[in-house]
């Protein structure tokens, strides 16, 4: 137990501190995953039908857990925010997707595919469930590639593969620059096909607006129809949050429009422990923001890194000059000068906070200097463009739409922007929350990523969760909950949610203020980007924790929602994600506050070596699970110790 | 992303229609200020922001990912799906293709299968109930062979790529003037129909697909191809053809099966 919290972890009724334990099975490393899956319980086909599970979000993870929950026999219910199930953002992700099989004969293994991950998450994640990724994620290609995914192939037909950051073998498998979404139509074909044959009820445009506690087990949820606008109640013998990360809690991310925390930080509301909120991803390669009525930021796939070469000017005074006239000698390839193992493929916090470094440094390029070269010269001149083109041409398409700019003939500018969070509802061995009955998947949940996620992980564990773990372990909790125990959803606890869940949208309705739903967001972003961004100090933190309440005040008094409450309407939807979104920053830069060492993506100035990240072991190697208190009551932190036994801890080293 | 920033000042005549039974109109507004660097969805992000400030309700209108992956945007712009720059999203759609003192004419997707539900926004759901009729191998998770076990040549994995990178956005719908979805549906069987995986079910899928594509409201093709003009991700017509083929054999092997089941029955 850490220092921070001991002396004042509240005890539950029950007499359990309220992080339960992880149930991480004993015995070696490579035999835990299959000893507890021997000794989970089972519950009998003919039984399969009297559960009822809910399913919410239709991505990788959620969409993958609805079709193969429904193909075990189960009844789903699936609900998604988008139009139709196969828009979840997964679709994306571009680069590719991690699996240890080792097909290059280059030295991969579940063991160096768990090394990696380990290493790369900074010693932040849990050793049990990243081993566990590591040994399912050679099935994931084998059950996509079986359901038609069309993956990149050799000439020979076998599959083919390309590298990615932090790993010095090639195990990413891709579908040109379109895996994610090539993934996701996998997930929503296997999805479709139970809806089709009525194993799963599918409710597009609905919005989960809370979870459902009676008796201290997840029994439902409250979701809004955002055609009609009608708010209902929806029972179930299980709950699985599959809604994927709160990136869009700075505004500008990579993140659909759409993403949000909703889903995770009211399930945190009604008792369940939320993990590392500040555990950030900043993604190196995004196309610079051009102006203040942006919208988002488009990634650039990491998967350009391989062959773009990252630099900057080795002299401000060149910084106007046009790359061309710029001789190589007066070129910082910085990366490749300080990590030269890994070079330009060195990991994401790493490569983001050496943008950042130049760029304060003054040697940034592009309008108001917050740019840097990701060059392609090299690889035409030793490929041709043809080859280039065949690699990444939707890349490099996608990049002069936005800019106008073309990639083959004047190098890319890219900067770093936030893109994933690996943070998230806090969940055991067996992806529960601290609520029993209430799981969590995907990026949604924290435990496998730890500080940093590595490139063509989230796709692999968006997969594993859905598609191999969640239909073990929620099978395990159904054999011990009776099917006859379904909470009806006029119950009084439904009634009570319901209650709250409209009286929350008529108080936002009667705001009528003056001021746009977006302005509060961009304010909040900026705050956010600020003080709780790739750089984090004491006294930003301490900035953003005075700014983030005010703000939210001031959103309660002046926010401008125009429409009805019963109908179609998109400030509403809007409003409702960023009066959460104004609660949990101040979450994330708590826990941000209370870390007082540097790990992956969360960097806090104070705690560095030369401008490298700083950890501090003796006081946190562990996770910190937030609880809420109340809504006048400040959070309590709880921590759950962090072992390693397999992977020694060790300072990150890149070089 | 030059650092020329100009400004348009622009008249935009965008469909407001309050619910999927009310009628709806044409309301023209003055939007200013435009940086050419926006894209067209950030254009109408800039006008809504002006509509909330002088109290009127915002334009209703989907979107999700803005970089062209997601398949959530649509509008016709101008007449044109999408705006009718060639391999292009709405949300991909910068505003340096418009010029200062531009008319621009916005529309939802009009389609007896896309049924408005607000302003700009339709509903799709015709599109995923096809799919679920047909559109997958069925491959229960878990039983998969390793996937190196099963070759796949590289020009059939490509040829199925190109037609995977359907998005589903509705715009072939939406040019056809039969309010086909012809090449919608002819993407999702070519795709699976290019991979050895797809086989088994081949003719099926196809038979079943192509019911319910009719059974969902959607016209017959008569081959003008503004589909494949419209694709924001430049899916060849040759895939309708491909299906044609699919489909007169799928015919024939339903009605030989239903000549054994009468035979036997």
């Amino acid at each position: 137990m850490d220092r921070t919290s001991s002396s004042s972890i509240p005890v539950a009724a029950s007499g359990r501190s309220f992080v339960p334990d992880a149930r991480i099975p004993g015995g070696p490393i490579e035999q835990k995953w299959a000893k507890a899956k021997f000794e989970m319980r089972l519950v009998n086909p003919a039984n399969k039908r009297k559960y009822k599970v809910i399913v919410v979000g239709s991505g990788l993870a959620g969409g993958a857990a609805a079709a193969t929950l429904a193909e075990l026999g189960y009844d789903v219910a699936c609900f998604c925010f988008q139009d139709s199930p196969r828009r979840a953002h997964s679709i994306a992700a571009q680069g590719g997707i991690n699996a240890a099989k080792n097909y290059q004969n280059d030295g991969d293994s579940v063991h160096r595919l768990f090394y990696d991950t380990v290493k790369g998450g900074d010693f932040r994640a849990r050793e049990a469930n990243v081993h566990r990724l590591a040994e399912v994620s050679v099935d994931i290609i084998d059950q996509c590639a079986a359901m038609g995914v069309p993956f990149a192939r050799e000439y020979g037909g076998t599959l083919a593969n390309r590298s990615f950051g932090g790993a010095q073998v090639s195990r990413t498998f891709y579908a040109r620059g379109q895996t994610g979404q090539q993934l996701l139509l996998g997930v929503y074909s296997a999805l479709s096909r139970q809806i089709g044959a009525g194993k799963v009820r599918m409710f597009s445009r609905t919005e989960m607006l809370d979870v459902v506690v009676d008796n201290g087990r997840a029994v439902g949820i409250i979701v809004r129809d955002l055609v009609t606008g009608e708010i209902s109640s929806h029972a179930a013998h299980a709950v699985v949050l599959a809604t994927g990360g709160y990136g869009n809690v700075f505004f500008l991310s990579t993140n659909a429009k759409g993403c949000n925390v909703t889903s995770t930080y009211r399930a945190f509301k009604r008792g369940a422990g939320f993990a590392n909120p500040c555990f950030t991803q900043i993604h190196p390669t995004c196309i610079p923001v051009s102006g203040d009525y942006q919208s988002k930021l488009t990634l650039m796939s990491e998967s350009l890194r391989n062959d773009g070469r990252v630099w900057v000017p080795r002299k401000a005074s060149d910084c106007k000059l046009h790359p061309d006239k710029i001789a190589d000698e007066d070129r910082d390839y910085y990366l490749e000068r300080k990590y030269p193992s890994f070079g330009n493929l060195s990991p994401r916090d790493i490569a983001s906070r050496a943008a950042k470094e130049q760029c304060d440094d003054g040697r940034g390029v592009g309008p108001g200097g917050r740019g840097v070269y990701l060059d392609f010269r090299d690889a035409i001149a030793r490929d041709g463009e043809d080859r280039v083109r065949e690699k990444y041409g939707n890349l490099f398409d996608m990049y002069e739409r936005i800019t106008g700019e073309n990639p083959y003939r004047v190098p890319m500018r890219i900067y770093p922007a936030v893109h994933y969070t690996m943070g998230g509802l806090w969940v055991d061995y067996h992806l529960q929350t601290t609520i029993p009955g209430l799981f969590c998947l995907g990026e949604a949940n924290f435990s496998d990523h730890g500080a940093n996620r590595l490139g063509a992980s989230a796709l692999m564990q968006g997969l594993a969760d859905g598609y191999f773990i969640i239909s073990y372990t929620l099978g395990h909790y159904l054999a011990g909950v009776a099917s006859s125990s379904l909470t009806s959803s006029t119950a009084p606890a439904f009634a009570d949610a319901e209650r709250a869940v409209k009286q929350r949208l008529d108080r936002l309705m009667a705001v009528k203020g003056n001021r746009s739903v977006d302005s509060f967001h961009k304010e909040l972003g900026q705050v956010l980007w600020e003080d709780c961004g790739m750089a984090r100090t004491k006294g930003s933190l301490e900035h953003a924790l005075t700014a983030i309440p005010k703000l939210r005040e001031q959103f309660w008094r002046d926010v401008s929602i125009l429409g009805g409450r019963d109908s179609f309407n998109q400030s509403l939807e809007k409003a409702g994600r960023v009066a959460d979104f104004l609660e949990f920053a101040e979450l994330m830069c708590k826990d941000a506050l209370v870390r007082e060492e540097s790990c992956g993506g969360h960097y806090r100035v104070e705690h560095q070596v030369e401008g490298e990240a700083k950890r501090d072991d003796q006081n946190f190697c562990h996770v910190a699970v937030w609880e809420h208190t109340g809504d006048e009551t400040p959070p309590a932190r709880h921590t759950e110790p962090l072992a390693f036994e397999n992977v020694k801890l060790a300072t990150r080293s890149y070089k | 992303m030059s650092d020329s920033h100009e400004e348009l000042d622009l008249t935009l005549h965008v469909w407001r229609q309050p619910d999927r039974a009310a009628p709806g109109k044409m309301v023209a507004y003055k939007v200013t200020g435009v940086s050419t660097h926006a894209s067209f969805l950030e254009m109408l992000d800039i006008l809504n922001e002006q509509l909330v400030a002088r109290g009127e309700e915002p334009v209703a209108f989907d979107h999700d990912c803005r970089e062209g992956i997601c398949g959530m945007c649509s509008l016709m712009i101008n007449g044109r799906p999408h705006g009718g720059m060639r391999a292009t999203t709405t949300c991909q759609l910068h505003m340096r293709f418009f010029k200062n003192g531009d008319e621009i004419w916005i529309e939802p997707w009009r389609a007896h299968a896309f049924p408005v539900i607000k302003d700009l926004c339709v509903d799709r759901t015709a599109f995923d109930k096809v799919i679920s009729i047909g559109g997958f191998v069925s491959a229960n998770c878990g039983s998969a062979p390793d996937a190196n076990d099963l070759l796949v040549p590289k020009e059939a994995a490509d040829r199925a790529m190109d037609a995977a990178a359907c998005i589903g956005c509705g715009a072939c719908v939406a040019a056809c003037p039969n309010g086909s979805a012809m090449l919608f549906v002819a993407a999702k069987l070519s795709h699976l129909h290019h991979l050895p995986q797809g086989q088994p079910e081949r003719l099926a899928r196809t038979g079943a697909m192509v019911s319910a594509m009719d059974e969902a409201g959607f016209g017959a093709c008569s081959n003008h191809y503004e589909c494949e003009a419209a694709c924001p991700k430049d899916i060849s017509r040759d895939v309708i053809a491909e299906l044609n083929r699919d489909y007169a054999r799928s015919a024939f092997v339903h009605r030989e099966r239903a000549n054994k089941a009468d035979g036997s029955g």
